[in-house]
């Protein structure tokens, strides 16, 4: 496998497709930036996907090209985690609609030689997922031992689980959600109104020139409130005052926790595009898994073979635990080989990108006992 | 292996091999990992305890966190060959649902509890005049998880109101399995395997 140049760090691929959209768009050709660790052994039966959220992307495990930070799941991915480059072969696939090299309104349009800007096709999580079957197809990888993923990438692993439950044999769902509720589609429009609010956002066709970072800024720190609980928020800002003795009695920010949410979206314009997240926020908000089915959820499971495990952080009140519950009671239904824990933490939604060895150790037992079977 | 409780060990040995089995109230995996390891079981679990729940999944068993008494209706008729409930029906708030979603779930069930018709609570209560504490059931009357104690007798005219026939019975003073004759004045344990007519 050593010199199968289709494996390994960096990866740039375009592929004919087409992937047939759910808003009947035929979208060809599909370009892909993905990175993969670890080696494919000779039955092809160690490969781990694992999806990323909302604003992740593929270097799951090796440095950000555009930060230098270290990949976003160091803590979950690498040799002695549970997912381990020694044992599996991982891949990790920037999703369609995204910014780091995938086809997303960023990508250059073959037919106008011009990015697609609004052109670009409205996707959906199942959209990102066919996306990836079809790179997984060209790495001749069948057979996925598990797919793994937090928040929207937990989104993704239960449409792989229920679109391809043939390729699936487990599927790791960390705080995530089955449907978006009215209150996740809310904060989005606020986040997607901010960002067509600002002038430079032009519909859309702002390449080339001054990007609507002020609005992209905006949607990031409404959105950074909803990865945070209150509790965590109170704990590491109070009302404490940033470098300063007393209020300004201006709209500076006085206050430390304006300060910290403003540096969240000023840095994440550096390396966001904003027709990305209006896209991908899009996606999320459309994602229903059970509406194909009557709005019966154990019916996209029946007869599944796929083995799930669910994990939900008690702080978490934008994937709350009920929702884990909800998949949990449908698999139930199905009669499908499921675990599910709720494991507590201060630190809400973001508590799966943190330290947590209870989710490692939960994450550990279930990959290796998949591996026994 | 940690050798198995008494009264599990009774449900380890009876449960047929290859069954499909719902442990419910499943503590930290063990009964399943037995049935596992020892018939081949389809084991699923629950368990309202997440640490517990944790150190379950860690052994690869497929276990769900939820409780007996609100988590039950989601699972369909006869989709286990045996549920199974052991020495938790005296913690549910509503045994008498639990049982019922038991043996609506499980074609057959298996449930164990402690007697309280035990002699020796009879005369901690007779004669102390306080709620027993004794081996078994070491809690005080505050801090129990026991909040509907039953007796063996109790138990078996439920099953006859409920019409809910009984396929097996095993009683126990300690380690020791003891034969039916005043089984409510002298177990301590009892363990059954019911069906629904």
């Amino acid at each position: 496998m050593h010199e199968d140049t289709r494996f390994g760090l960096d990866k740039k691929t375009q592929l004919l497709g087409p992937v047939q959209l759910d808003s009947g768009v035929e979208f060809a050709p599909v370009e892909f930036a993905y990175e993969t660790y670890g080696e494919l052994n000779a039955d092809k039966s160690n490969a781990i996907l694992i999806c990323h959220a909302l604003t992740g992307d593929q270097y799951v495990a090796s440095n950000h090209p555009v930060t230098g930070k270290a990949g976003w799941w160091t803590r979950m991915v690498g040799p002695g985690k549970p997912i381990d480059p020694t044992r599996h072969c991982i891949i990790s696939i920037n999703v369609m609609g995204s910014c780091m090299g995938s086809s997303g309104p960023a990508s250059i349009d073959p037919t106008t030689g011009a990015p697609y800007a609004m052109a670009f096709p409205v996707i959906t999580i199942a959209d990102m997922v066919r996306a990836q079957a079809l790179l997984l197809n060209h790495l001749g990888i069948d057979i996925l031992e598990a797919v793994v993923g937090g928040s929207m990438g937990g989104m993704q692993a239960l449409s792989w689980a229920a679109l391809y439950p043939d390729r699936v044999r487990s599927a790791v769902i960390i705080a995530s959600t089955a449907r978006h509720s009215a209150q996740n589609i809310a904060f989005h429009e606020v986040g997607r109104q901010a960002i067509m609010a600002d002038p430079s956002w032009n519909n859309g066709a702002y390449y080339g020139h001054e990007a609507p970072t002020a609005g992209l800024a905006v949607a990031r720190m409404a959105a950074h409130i909803t990865y945070l609980s209150e509790a965590g928020l109170t704990e590491k800002f109070g009302r404490r005052l940033q470098n300063r003795d007393a209020k300004s009695f201006g709209f500076d920010a006085d206050f430390q926790v304006e300060s910290y949410l403003r540096h969240q979206g000023l840095s994440f314009v550096d390396r966001f595009d904003a027709n990305s997240y209006l896209y991908i926020t899009r996606a999320m908000d459309y994602f229903d898994l059970a509406e194909p089915h009557d709005g019966v959820l154990a019916k996209t499971f029946a007869g599944t073979k796929t083995r799930f495990c669910l994990i939900s952080f008690d702080s978490d009140w934008l994937y709350p635990t009920a929702e884990s519950r909800r998949i949990v009671h449908a698999l139930n239904a199905a009669g499908a080989a499921a675990s599910f824990v709720e494991l507590s933490s201060p630190f809400g939604h973001d508590a799966f990108l943190l330290e947590a060895p209870e989710m490692n150790r939960i994450v550990d037992g279930f990959l290796r006992a998949g591996e026994s079977r | 292996m940690t050798a198995l409780r008494p009264d599990l060990a009774i449900i380890a040995r009876e449960v047929s091999a290859h069954a499909r089995i719902l442990d419910v109230g499943c503590g930290d995996g063990l009964l399943m990992a037995a049935l596992r390891d020892t018939k081949d079981a389809d084991a699923r679990g629950m368990e309202l305890d997440a640490r517990d729940v944790a150190t379950a999944v860690a052994r690869g068993l497929s276990v769900v966190q939820g409780d007996a008494d609100t988590d039950l209706a989601d699972y369909p008729d006869g989709s286990f060959d045996y549920a199974i409930l052991s020495q938790t029906l005296q913690t549910t708030k509503r045994p008498d649902l639990v049982l019922d979603h038991l043996v609506r779930i499980g074609r057959q069930a298996f449930v164990s509890f402690p007697n309280f018709a035990q002699w020796r609570i009879r005369f901690a209560h007779m004669f102390g005049g306080r709620m027993p504490v004794t081996e078994q059931l070491p809690h005080r009357w505050y801090d129990t998880p026991n909040i509907h104690h039953v007796t063996i007798d109790d138990f078996r005219s439920f099953l006859d109101e409920r019409n809910i026939r009984i396929e097996g019975q095993w009683f126990l003073s300690g380690d020791k399995p003891r034969d039916e004759r005043l089984a409510n004045l002298l177990a301590e344990h009892a363990v059954f395997l019911l069906r629904r007519d």
